[in-house]
């Protein structure tokens, strides 16, 4: 690379880490706030009992189970598609990967909280730990709640992982930039990485073995997610499209989170030269391809239900798409397919701008579908006389508006931390041939199909 | 650990000299090559390449399956349970955590090598340099014999601009 290239290539990705701002200490102290209510409300909860949530029979999951599926959900944004990337080799992956693996492991982080926080003694949490109690008594490996245990923690290792270890060589590069204490910290996170061919490449086999590893992983957790749901024999839950249905929707509202971290952090910390619109514009093309195929899944999904005609499965259908639940539906599916297909189907508007206002509308019809998967069908059970209603208390609210400035205040704090784009990763986009390869993706994507 | 090493702004200049201290004679074992960032478009990247990390990655898998099974399989006989009229060891539904710790196993295994073949965790395994944080490739010989000093120097200055420097 380039002396004067590299030089400013450091400078620019280290200033977060070795200058702090005012706007620094008030993002941490307003998200940190917010979570410290969310802490706050959550004990409340334990001291006061569930009953204070408005999750109630017949609907005894509420906002914490969507939320909890809602935020799997996100979490396939980074692992999944860094994996895809580094996979096919993809040359402008590079300033991507790292933010979108962080993304991963702050969602997982958040939603692994919700089966806690729907737990009315969450101090008894540990049962749903494989460990043999006072009686040898194991938990049921047959039960889909044990199966979230073990996919959960697996992706959560693995992910963490994955993100993890692409950081050594930017730790040794910290180590040798700093002084003092962070010298220190950085020289130990490094775990004395110096450079040699052999460290390179077993980093490179050792990174390319995880990404092959972790593609079934990640689909199988949102597959397990769904089993949560199919598993059981209640009206819109039991079909056999759920596990492709919910992976399809987890990439789609991972890809969109993806987006608006990745507008954030280029505004905040100036990363325009890193982060250029054509990532925006690849990203997007490929939000819009899962956006036809989430409307794929919704359509097979709803005809098979409508053209089947079981009356105990028409309840829930009906107040679904033309009862009380309907304004929902509809606005999800406007903001899911309709808005995203035009914005990015059309050259002109697949700019940056463009391809948040779509995601930030993904997000929502995201979160909204999860919420017609979750109560409807608890609404509106086989029986009618066992028919109910859920509306959401404060202590649902605040924790969900919690998790939202929780992973605001992560993402904050890992970029202060850590440099939010992989350094040794950019320096190898550089290399003559990456440089080549890099120049037909613009290329292709200033004259591209549309 | 005495050495004397150069430090390249170019990956030619690189080359150049590690081929040149091929041809003083020098062991592949005895050069020393450290850059801040992975160099395979070059001949001197290529080193070290082979690894049984793939297959140490299938063994551990192999263990975590084998791990699954008995965990799953012998808790359910010790405690036969019958849920919804599924056989007391139902591979259907035990699927799931024998996939999960499949992949665990293969997981942990590439990380165990990496970390063990990679050396980390252990200081000073090479000769380094902090200037290479700033993109610059170290070509080295470690513990040089004192009559070759001079030509090394030679060599190095030959290959290309880079600052020469000792480890006394």
């Amino acid at each position: 690379m380039n002396p004067g290239t590299d030089k400013k290539l450091i400078e620019d990705l280290l200033h977060p880490l070795l200058h702090t701002s005012a706007k620094f200490y008030l993002a941490v102290a307003f998200f940190g706030s917010i979570v410290l209510v969310g802490f706050a409300t959550w004990a409340y909860q334990v001291v006061n009992g569930i009953g204070v949530a408005g999750i109630n029979s017949p609907v005894f999951w509420g906002f914490y189970l969507v939320n909890f599926v809602f935020w799997i959900g996100i979490s396939h944004a980074g692992t999944l598609i860094s994996a895809i990337l580094r996979l096919c080799n993809a040359t402008w992956r590079q300033p991507v990967t790292r933010c979108a693996e962080a993304i991963t492991a702050f969602a997982l982080m958040i939603g692994g909280m919700f089966p806690l926080i729907h737990l009315g003694r969450v101090w008894l949490f540990f049962w749903l730990i494989p460990y043999p109690s006072e009686r040898a008594l194991w938990p049921n490996f047959r039960s889909p709640l044990v199966w979230d245990f073990f996919a959960i923690s697996t992706y959560l290792l693995a992910s963490l992982l994955f993100l993890a270890l692409p950081m050594i060589p930017d730790f040794a590069l910290i180590r040798d930039k700093t002084t003092g204490l962070r010298s220190k910290i950085y020289g130990m996170l490094s775990m004395g990485w110096q450079g040699t061919p052999k460290q390179w490449h077993r980093l490179e086999n050792a990174m390319h073995i995880m990404a092959i590893a972790i593609l079934p992983i990640a689909i199988s957790v949102h597959t397990v997610v769904s089993f949560d749901f199919s598993m059981a024999v209640v009206p819109g839950w039991h079909s056999t499209i759920f596990g492709p249905y919910f992976v399809t929707g987890a990439i789609f509202s991972g890809i969109a989170a993806l987006i608006i971290a990745m507008a954030i952090i280029r505004r905040l910390l100036h990363l325009e030269e890193y982060l250029k619109p054509l990532h925006f514009q690849n990203l997007g093309k490929l939000m819009g391809t899962m956006s036809l195929l989430w409307m794929y899944f919704v359509f097979n999904e709803r005809l098979t239900v409508w053209y089947g005609n079981e009356s105990h499965e028409q309840g829930v259908f009906g107040a679904v798409q033309r009862g009380e639940y309907s304004p929902f539906f509809w606005t999800m599916v406007v903001l899911n397919f309709v808005i995203p297909i035009v914005i990015l189907g059309i050259r002109r508007l697949r700019t940056i701008t463009g391809t948040v206002v779509a995601s930030i509308g993904i997000v929502i019809g995201m979160w909204l579908e999860r919420f017609l998967i979750v109560v409807p069908s608890l609404s509106y059970k086989q029986l009618p006389y066992s028919w109910g209603t859920y509306t959401p208390e404060w202590p649902e609210l605040t924790i969900m508006a919690s998790t939202f400035a929780a992973i605001a205040l992560l993402f904050i704090l890992f970029a202060k931390f850590i440099p939010v784009i992989s350094i040794w990763e950019v320096r190898v986009g550089t290399h003559p041939e990456m440089k080549a390869a890099e120049t037909v993706a613009e290329g292709e994507a200033a004259g591209e199909l549309v | 650990m005495k050495a004397i090493y150069a430090l390249y702004v170019r990956p030619d200049s690189a080359q150049r000299a590690v081929n040149a201290l091929r041809s003083s004679g020098f062991k592949e074992s005895d050069i020393a090559i450290v850059s801040s960032e992975p160099l395979e478009e070059y001949e001197f990247g290529q080193r070290d390449r082979e690894t049984w990390m793939p297959v140490i990655a299938v063994f551990g898998g192999a263990i975590g399956l084998t791990t699954a099974y008995l965990l799953t399989s012998l808790t359910q006989m010790s405690w036969p349970l019958n849920t919804g009229g599924m056989p007391i060891v139902s591979l259907y539904a035990n699927m799931v955590p024998l996939f999960e710790l499949t992949m665990l196993g293969a997981v942990l295994a590439t990380v165990a090598t990496l970390v063990v073949t990679a050396r980390l965790g252990r200081r000073g395994i090479e000769i380094y340099d902090k200037e290479v944080s700033d993109g610059k490739i170290l070509i080295g010989i470690r513990n040089p014999p004192d009559e070759a000093i001079g030509d090394l120097e030679q060599a190095f200055g030959k290959a290309g601009v880079g600052v020469v420097k000792k480890i006394p």
